[in-house]
């Protein structure tokens, strides 16, 4: 079975349920988002068809919403806080660093494909601020300074994982 | 929409009115199975504390207790937010007969010391131990007598912190699903009444009375059979997280208030609206959902009445604009969450062109209280015309951050002077922002300002959703109204010209601005810029986003002033008018 082919039919499996309910295609972005790490172009080939819903509609949809990804992430994605709380308590100074430290821009992934740096507005933890989440790790009252420790402390993590498969 | 399946509406039908039983029969077995414990652990476990670490903490208080052989007498619980963040993680010890007993900055290492030296002595000898704790154990107590707790009064926060969100028997045992059973004694219209009398306001920001919503909504006939609640979980103020700890500490209370609404309205169906970046807030909702599908509260002939209706989840994706209530129509629609103009009303057109009420988490969560304690016992707090408590997120430069819930008209120097403890680097205040992006700014000065709806509106800023950021001496006023203003451009849906256009034109004077190259009058343009948007904007969206910009202004003209190119020049020295050319232009 071809990569396509993969992604078409975990999709069509995955909109059995939103078939049948109304206005149910941001949550089937949800679903297959949230199975892909982003929404594919094959699997939106497949939404159309089974919701019924034009390409050009879904397309304008996951542009629209800040949270849909059209590109496959890094496999460590950097989610940077820079709502107010943690902005006034030093954000910029974060994303900066983040950013000279893995040479990477906003909403982009490293050349070697590992990191994915993102900003976000408020995770709601605004006592921990200023904060910042890598893959469900949450790094409160956060530094410029621990950001290459921090980066470190992923390579390795990734590495062993490597290894271990 | 989600239908029942044949076969539980038979099984409903075949319950009928015990339904109503069995739910006070789940809170009854829960008080008696919680009898056998003489002492309870709280651990806090909202967003805030989990990502502090608390997860480890209550892994590390279940080990204790097992190992103490205490765990047939120690009832560990998992609480929803319990307010004062910035000391997360947090536990309570509770030992019956005596003083709740409060520890911050929780690590497992210390719940394990908690258990061996504080609850094991005190359920050994019986005795008031907390005076003779080592001292690792007493440097780490927060004080419950402390004004950021005493100065709090609770109605919509007051079992999180102090019970399982995912209990259902704990919630009905502490008089949960009582409203609604009330409620379903009485007409919808005594229950229209009773909200409207109660005085309850929006709390999503911009204060409309519920009452008066729910009347319109009431008088609004079936399209199709149906009539919609939606409930606006779409907390998008960066900054705020009130209602992300509502639904996650309280999500019965909030679907409760749905159910009432619905009752009192003819609704048939509702919808609740909850950012995809809150999922222990979704994940509490869906357990909601399914524990109150199964005891026949979600339904057909709740309780045995006349009354149906069913709830489902729609997730947010990251849109600000979808906090408008027609753009999150839109958007659980299934579309892009752009807004429409208003009338018609969503009281007359809303979702799916039906009738629908939208209503804040924490309105929402104030209507069971007031219909079990009555509208006058309701109405008795708050001020003439902003009535009860309203919730905030404390945040910023203060020492004491996190969630709290005040009576209306409390001030602001209250706020962040006695619950907020004063700055948290110990630089004077120099202001607070409430109402987020679409708010403005308070200055010292004016702490003595009352937190009422109006009031906030008179200083040019606004209640909002409940976010309160506090800003010392450090903090540039000029670059606290950039980021805002550059939040909004971001977030503006780009359908109207005023928001898009405007906006952006003022965003690059700003940083202008910031960058010492303005002028005064690029401050002239701005201002102009500002009251267009005011008025021609099509949504709340843009008719605020210049308010965080006007508001420092006003009250902070003089950083605005040291910046600008020619701010030291007086008034007068504007150039003189050229004199007309006599036909220099190109008349021919």
């Amino acid at each position: 079975m071809t990569e396509k082919e993969k992604i078409q039919e975990e999709t069509k499996k995955m909109l059995v349920k939103w078939k049948s309910k109304r206005g149910s295609l941001i949550m089937a972005l949800h679903e297959v988002q949230g199975a892909f790490g982003y929404v594919p172009w094959d699997a939106m080939e497949v939404i159309s068809k089974e919701l019924d819903v034009p390409m050009a509609r879904i397309y304008s949809v996951l542009t629209f919403y800040n949270f849909f990804k059209l590109k496959a992430p890094g496999k460590v994605i950097i989610s940077i806080c820079d709502g107010t709380a943690c902005h006034i308590k030093g954000a910029p100074g974060v994303i900066e660093a983040f950013k000279k430290e893995l040479n990477v821009g906003e909403g982009e992934t490293t050349a070697d494909g590992l990191f994915f740096l993102q900003i976000v507005r408020c995770l709601g933890c605004c006592g921990l601020a200023p904060v910042v989440v890598i893959n469900g790790k949450t790094y409160g009252k956060m530094t410029a300074d621990r950001v290459p420790e921090v980066i470190k402390e992923w390579r390795e993590t990734m590495a062993a994982e490597n290894k271990g498969e | 929409m989600v239908e029942l399946s044949q076969d539980q509406i038979e099984k409903l039908k075949a319950l009928g009115r015990t339904q109503k039983e069995t739910l006070i029969k789940l809170g009854e077995q829960f008080k008696e199975d919680i009898k056998k414990y003489k002492a309870f652990i709280y651990t806090c476990n909202a967003t805030s504390c989990h990502s502090g670490g608390a997860s480890g903490v209550i892994d590390a208080f279940n080990e204790a207790l097992a190992t103490a052989g205490l765990t047939d007498e120690v009832r560990m619980v998992c609480t929803g937010c319990m307010g004062l963040c910035a000391s997360g993680p947090l536990a309570r010890v509770e030992i019956q007969g005596r003083k709740p007993f409060l520890y911050q900055h929780m690590t497992p290492e210390l719940a394990k010391k908690i258990v061996q030296e504080h609850i094991v002595p005190a359920l050994k000898q019986g005795t008031d131990v907390t005076a003779n704790l080592p001292e690792e154990l007493k440097k780490n107590e927060l004080s419950l007598d402390l004004p950021f707790f005493t100065k709090q009064r609770k109605i919509v926060l007051r079992l999180l912190g102090h019970s399982d969100p995912e209990n259902l028997g704990e919630y009905i045992a502490n008089g949960g699903y009582q409203g609604l059973m009330k409620a379903l004694t009485m007409k919808p219209e005594e229950v229209l009444d009773i909200i409207s009398r109660s005085g309850l306001r929006g709390r999503g920001g911009a204060g409309f009375p519920t009452g008066r919503k729910w009347s319109m909504l009431a008088a609004s006939p079936l399209v199709d059979g149906e009539k919609f609640m939606v409930c606006n979980g779409d907390e998008g103020d960066p900054g705020a997280y009130m209602d992300s700890c509502i639904l996650g500490g309280g999500s019965h209370a909030v679907l409760e208030g749905m159910l009432i609404g619905a009752y009192a309205t003819g609704a048939t169906s509702g919808w609740f609206y909850i950012r995809a970046e809150y999922p222990l807030a979704i994940q509490r909702m869906e357990l909601a959902i399914k524990q109150a599908k199964r005891y026949g509260i979600l339904g057909r002939n709740i309780f045995g009445s006349d009354f149906s209706f069913m709830a489902d989840i729609r997730y947010g994706a990251g849109a600000f604009v979808c906090g408008e209530e027609t753009a999150l129509l839109a958007s659980v629609e299934g579309n892009r969450g752009t807004p429409h103009p208003r009338p018609p009303y969503p009281t007359q057109k809303g979702l799916f062109q039906k009738p629908t009420a939208i209503n804040n988490v924490e309105t929402l969560a104030n209507i069971a209280p007031i219909i079990v304690n009555g509208p006058e016992w309701f109405s008795e707090v708050g001020t003439e015309t902003s009535k009860g408590t309203k919730v905030f997120a404390l945040t910023g430069k203060v020492k004491h951050s996190g969630l709290v819930e005040v009576p209306m008209g409390t001030t602001v120097g209250t706020m962040v002077e006695d619950i907020g403890g004063g700055t948290s680097s110990g630089k004077p205040f120099k202001a607070v922002q409430t109402g987020g992006p679409s708010g403005g700014v308070i200055p010292a000065s004016e702490f003595g300002l009352p937190l009422c709806y109006e009031e906030l509106k008179k200083i040019g800023s606004m209640m909002g959703s409940g976010g309160m950021i506090v800003m010392d001496a450090d903090d540039s006023m000029v670059e606290i109204a950039k980021f805002y203003l550059g939040f909004t451009v971001d977030e503006s849906c780009g359908k109207c010209a005023p928001c898009r256009i405007g906006g952006y034109q003022m965003l690059q004077l700003m940083k202008k601005i910031a960058a010492g190259e303005g002028t005064k009058a690029d401050v002239a343009k701005i201002k102009e810029i500002g009251e267009a948007m005011k008025k021609a904007s099509l949504c709340g969206l843009g008719q605020t986003a210049p308010n965080p910009v006007l508001s420092t202004m006003k009250f902070f003209k003089s950083e605005y002033d040291a910046l600008l190119k020619d701010g030291n020049e007086p008034d007068e020295k504007t150039p003189e008018a050229p004199k007309p050319a006599a036909c220099s232009v190109n008349t021919k």
